[in-house]
C-alpha cells in the first residue's frame, strides 16, 4: 500500500521535474534561424556544386579539359568538351553539371590535375523543372569575372570542320 | 457475432509504409484480434536502389559516395568499413593521424544518430518536446561535421588511405565545447525522460528479448547489449584506432526496452569519452597513406572488414578479381537482422507497444532495402 503511494508520488515529481526542464528552456534564447529574414553563412568547406577556381593572376579558370573528373564522376554527370586552342593547350568548350544527379562526393574536385574545380558556397538549389539544375561552369564563371570587373574568358568554339558531337553523348537519361 | 450471422474473422491492419513510427517506407502487416497482434509480418522493399549492384558496374572509388546513402544517419562508420576493406584488399596502412580523425567524427556521427533515435523514438511514444532538445544538440554536431567533411548528412568523407582533409584547430576547440554542453544536457534528458513515469510505465518489461534469441537472430548493437551480452566489434575485433582508447560497454539486464534505451545514453555518453581522449592524443602527421595508387586495381582476393555503427555490426564483403570493378560486394547491414526480430516479438502485444517495440529496434528502413 505505501509502495503504491509512493509510486504515485515519486511519479507525479518526475512530471514536474520534467516540466522544469521546458520551463527552463522556455525563458533561454531562441535557437533556430528565423529563416528567411536571418540566413547562415556556410562553412569554408560547404559542398554547394562544384564551380571553378578563378586564377588569381590569369584571371581565369584552369581547366586543361583532360575529363579526368569526368571520368571518375560516379554519376557521370559532366559534360565537358574541349577544344585544342593550339599545338598543346586545350580549353573546355562546355562544361555543364546536371546538378540533379551529384551526390557530392568529392571525387572530381580531388582528381583535378590541376586544381581547377572548387565548391561553390550556393545552397539554394530547388528549381522547378530538370533544366534548373544543369549548371553551365564556363558561364558561371564569366558571371563571376563579371562582378569583379575582370576581363571574361570567352567560350573556346569547335571549329566548324569539326564533327558536332554525336546526339547520344549530350543525353544524361 | 456468429448469432447475428457474421463470420468471424482476423482483421488485418497495416502498419505503414507512411506512417510516420515506421522510420521510413516499412511496412508491417499485423493480423489482429480484437486489440491483440497475433501476427505482425513485416513488409521491405520500398527502398530498394540495389547498392550491391550499383557496386559491379563502377570502379572501386565511385563506390564510395554509396556507402553513405545506406545508412544516412552512421553514414562515416559505412564509409570507414568500405575504406578498410579496400585498404585491406590493396595492403595500405592508414596514417595514425587519419586513424585519429576517423575515429573523433565516426564517434561523432554515432552521437548524432543516437540523439535522432532518442527524439524520433520519443516522438512515437508520444512525447514531443524532446525531440526538439536532441535536435538543438544534434545541430551542433552537424555545423562541426559540416566544417569537416562539407555535408551534413549523407557524408562521403573517408578515402582510401586515409582521409583527403585536416581537422582544424577551430573544429577541435568546437568539439571540446560541444562534449561539454552535451554533458550538461544529459542531466535535462534524464529529469525529461529517463525518470518520467510514464515513459518508464511505456517501456519497462515490454519486448523483452532473451539472450538465447539475441545468438539465434544474430542481433547485433545496442539490441544484443540491452539483453546484457557486451558485444561490441570495437572491442571483440578492435579496428582503426579504437585499442587505444579506454571506454566501458553498456550492457542492460532485462533485454527490454527500457534497457536498449538506457544502453543509447549511455554509449554516447562514452562516445564522447572516447572524442576527448582522440582528441588529447591527436598526433601530428600525415592524413594519407603514401603511394596511394591513382587507378585502385587490387589483386585478386577476398576481404571481410566489419564496424561497429550504430544500429550494430555493419560488415562490407568485397571480392575483387584483379580488375578495376569489384566483383561483388555485400553489405552485411544491422538493421536487418534486427528487424527480423520482430514477429516474434510483437506476438500477443497491443499496437502501441509494437510501435514502441519497432522504434526500440532502430531500424533505418533504407539500410535494410538498401
Ligand atoms: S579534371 Fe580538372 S582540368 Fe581536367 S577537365 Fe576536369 S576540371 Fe578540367
Ligand atoms: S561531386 Fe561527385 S557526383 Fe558530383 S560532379 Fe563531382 S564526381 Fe560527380
Amino acid at each position: 500500500m505505501i509502495n503504491y503511494f509512493k509510486e504515485i508520488l515519486v511519479g507525479f515529481w518526475s512530471l514536474l521535474a520534467g516540466m522544469a526542464v521546458t520551463i527552463r528552456y522556455f525563458t533561454k534564447p531562441i535557437v533556430t534561424v528565423q529563416y528567411p529574414r536571418q540566413k547562415l553563412t556556410m562553412s569554408p568547406r560547404y559542398r554547394g556544386h562544384t564551380e571553378f577556381v578563378i586564377d588569381e593572376e590569369t584571371r581565369t579558370h584552369r581547366c586543361i579539359a583532360c575529363e579526368m573528373c569526368n571520368r571518375i564522376c560516379p554519376s557521370q554527370l559532366i559534360s565537358l568538351q574541349g577544344v585544342k586552342v593550339d599545338a598543346k593547350k586545350k580549353l573546355p568548350s562546355r562544361y555543364i553539371i546536371a546538378y540533379q544527379y551529384c551526390s557530392l562526393c568529392g571525387l572530381c574536385v580531388e582528381v583535378c590535375p590541376t586544381k581547377a574545380l572548387k565548391w561553390s558556397d550556393e545552397y539554394l538549389l530547388c528549381g522547378f523543372t530538370r533544366e534548373d539544375s544543369e549548371i553551365d561552369l564556363l558561364r558561371r564563371l564569366q558571371d563571376q569575372q563579371y562582378a569583379k570587373g575582370w576581363p571574361l574568358t570567352p567560350i573556346p568554339r569547335p571549329k566548324p570542320e569539326e564533327p558536332a558531337p554525336a546526339k547520344g553523348e549530350e543525353v544524361k537519361e | 457475432m456468429l448469432e447475428r450471422g457474421l463470420e468471424e474473422k482476423t482483421y488485418v491492419l497495416n502498419l505503414g509504409p507512411q506512417h510516420p513510427s515506421t522510420h521510413g517506407v516499412l511496412r508491417v502487416e499485423l493480423e489482429m484480434e480484437g486489440e491483440f497482434i497475433t501476427k505482425a509480418d513485416p513488409d521491405i522493399g520500398y527502398g530498394h536502389r540495389g547498392h550491391e549492384h550499383m557496386a559491379e558496374n563502377r570502379n572501386y572509388q565511385q563506390f564510395l559516395p554509396n556507402l553513405g546513402r545506406v545508412d544516412y544517419l552512421h553514414a562515416l562508420a559505412y564509409n570507414q568499413c568500405y575504406c578498410m576493406a579496400v585498404e585491406k584488399l590493396l595492403g595500405l596502412k592508414v596514417p595514425e593521424r587519419a586513424e585519429f580523425i576517423r575515429v573523433i567524427t565516426g564517434e561523432m556521427n554515432r552521437i548524432s544518430s543516437h540523439l535522432l533515435w532518442l527524439g524520433a523514438y520519443l516522438l512515437d511514444l508520444g512525447a514531443f518536446t524532446p525531440i526538439l532538445y536532441c535536435f538543438d544538440d544534434r545541430e551542433h554536431i552537424l555545423d562541426l561535421l559540416d566544417r569537416v567533411t562539407g555535408s551534413r548528412l549523407t557524408y562521403c568523407y573517408y578515402r582510401f588511405g586515409g582521409v583527403p582533409q585536416d581537422i582544424d584547430e577551430e573544429f577541435v576547440a568546437g568539439t571540446r565545447e560541444f562534449i561539454k554542453r552535451l554533458r550538461t544536457r544529459f542531466r535535462d534528458y534524464d529529469n525529461l525522460v529517463t525518470k518520467n513515469v510514464i515513459f518508464i510505465h511505456r517501456t519497462r518489461d515490454v519486448g523483452i528479448i532473451t539472450q538465447e534469441q539475441c545468438l539465434e537472430y544474430g542481433l547485433t548493437g545496442p539490441m544484443v547489449r540491452g539483453s546484457g551480452i557486451p558485444y561490441d566489434i570495437r572491442r571483440s575485433e578492435p579496428y582503426s584506432a579504437y585499442p587505444l582508447f579506454d571506454f566501458e560497454i553498456p550492457i542492460g539486464s532485462k533485454g527490454d526496452i527500457l534497457d536498449r534505451y538506457l544502453v543509447r545514453v549511455k554509449e554516447m555518453e562514452q562516445s564522447l569519452r572516447i572524442i576527448e581522449q582522440a582528441l588529447n592524443k591527436l598526433p601530428e602527421g600525415p592524413i594519407m597513406a603514401e603511394k596511394v595508387p591513382k587507378r585502385i586495381k587490387p589483386a585478386e582476393g577476398e576481404v571481410y572488414a566489419a564496424v561497429e555503427a550504430a544500429r550494430g555490426e555493419f560488415g562490407c564483403y568485397v571480392v575483387s578479381q584483379g580488375e578495376v570493378k569489384p566483383y561483388r560486394i555485400k553489405l552485411r547491414v544491422p538493421s536487418f537482422a534486427n528487424l527480423s526480430i520482430l514477429p516474434e516479438l510483437s506476438v500477443d502485444t497491443l499496437v502501441a507497444d509494437l510501435v514502441a517495440i519497432l522504434g526500440s529496434i532502430d531500424v533505418v528502413v533504407p539500410e535494410i532495402d538498401r
